[in-house]
């Protein structure tokens, strides 16, 4: 028990032949109780949820073979992002260079801040964003992207295949 | 010359405030959380800012573990549906399946994960085997992609009713997997489904950190 005897053995006595009732504490040891108070406590932290599973609504577009009924996107307002491994996105504005030179790469922390610019810099009608996970890219970064869309509210995005120029770029840079 | 004694002071400590403390907070958890189902597969979610909670009523639900496998559910609160779901399967694919077979089909908690040749064996299996059971997924590549015909025959079982599509995939769940899941579902014409995800906070100084700090936090996405 957490509990020390420190009484001086039975205290003084009033004189010979003075007997007194030992005076019982009404003190009650709790340290049981919270000991079992915190075990149920583990208890039900470990076996229970606490939150219930949010869902995420993803609306895909309708795939077209006729080029007239495809959403024509301006070119200049068009931010590509390209998932590839290791949590890594590869990004590029417009259109790609035939070079390649306006491929960059960042991550999860840094595409905030392009997409931030990026929508910033166009106008609201032009401004789309173009996903393209690699099949490399993880059921969660996808997720985690389309997340960004929500967090930045960029109305219009699209998840795409990749092109063989951009996965041949991906490679080429060693991802 | 008089001794100083020192008075001795009791160590035991007055535990009255921990217990109602503890107690308090085993409240909390009682009336706050909920027990947690087993899952057949585990599956570690992503998390996202979405608020929308998931329902369980009228779901079907494609399941992908951490190495891709796909798995196909239906909530068990519609037995008509799942059976008629069963008979359909049964018809389209002559699998030939006996009453028990599609009796097992309708078990709560039933996920198949297994391409239509072993359907039939899959069911055969007792509670106790199933656990045990390897599953190799439902294909869904785009040569062989068998969840097309699980969500037509899903489609055409919740005919007259609304159909929720949820979709839970595992963190580490290669993008192949989830293409596969998308071209299945865009195969049916189905444009419109929900991601499982666990909530998240929304990181300050963002866009839609200031649209819900300007309606008063009661936003959710629509």
């Amino acid at each position: 028990m957490a509990e020390m005897d420190t009484s001086s053995g039975g205290g003084h006595k009033k004189g010979p032949g003075v007997k007194k009732g030992k005076k019982l504490s009404t003190r009650v040891d709790l340290t049981p109780m919270v000991d079992l108070g915190f075990l149920l406590i583990t208890f039900f932290i470990f076996t229970t949820t606490m939150s219930q599973p949010t869902a995420m609504r993803l609306f895909l577009p309708k795939d077209t073979e006729k080029p007239e009924e495809q959403n024509k996107v301006k070119a200049s307002g068009a931010l590509s992002l390209i998932l590839a491994k290791d949590n890594s996105i590869f990004y590029y504005e417009g259109e790609l260079a035939p070079d390649g030179s306006n491929f960059k790469s960042t991550n999860f922390q840094g595409i905030r801040d392009i997409i931030i610019n990026k929508k910033r810099s166009t106008s609201p009608d032009d401004f789309v964003v173009v996903i393209k996970p690699t099949p490399d890219a993880t059921y969660k970064n996808t997720v985690d992207i389309l997340d960004e869309m929500t967090i930045n509210e960029v109305k219009r995005y699209a998840l795409v295949d990749i092109f063989d120029v951009e996965l041949q770029l991906v490679k080429a840079s060693g991802k | 010359m008089p001794k100083v004694k020192v008075p001795r002071k009791s160590t035991t400590i007055d535990m009255t405030a921990m217990c109602d403390v503890a107690f308090l907070l085993l409240s909390f958890f009682i009336l706050t959380t909920k027990f947690k189902t087993p899952d057949p597969v585990q599956v570690t979610t992503p998390k996202s800012v979405s608020t929308k909670i998931v329902e369980q009523e009228n779901a079907v639900l494609v399941t992908m573990d951490k190495e891709g496998k796909v798995y196909f559910s239906v909530a068990d609160e519609n037995k008509d549906q799942k059976s008629e779901l069963i008979d359909m399967i049964d018809q389209s694919k002559a699998l030939n399946l006996t009453a028990a077979e599609k009796k097992a089909f309708l078990a709560p908690g039933n996920l198949i994960g297994v391409p239509f040749t072993q359907l039939k064996s899959y069911l055969q299996l007792s509670p106790e085997q199933i656990k045990a059971f390897k599953a190799p997924g439902i294909p869904v590549d785009s040569a062989n992609n068998q969840l097309v015909d699980w969500i037509r025959a899903a489609t055409t079982a919740f005919q007259g009713k609304t159909m929720r599509m949820f979709v839970k995939g595992d963190n580490d769940a290669k993008y192949p997997s989830f293409k596969g899941i998308i071209d299945a579902l865009k195969k049916n014409e189905l444009f419109k489904f929900s991601m499982i995800t666990d909530p998240e906070g929304v990181p300050p100084g963002t866009d839609l950190f200031k649209r819900k700090e300007a309606i008063g936090a009661k936003a959710t996405d629509e």
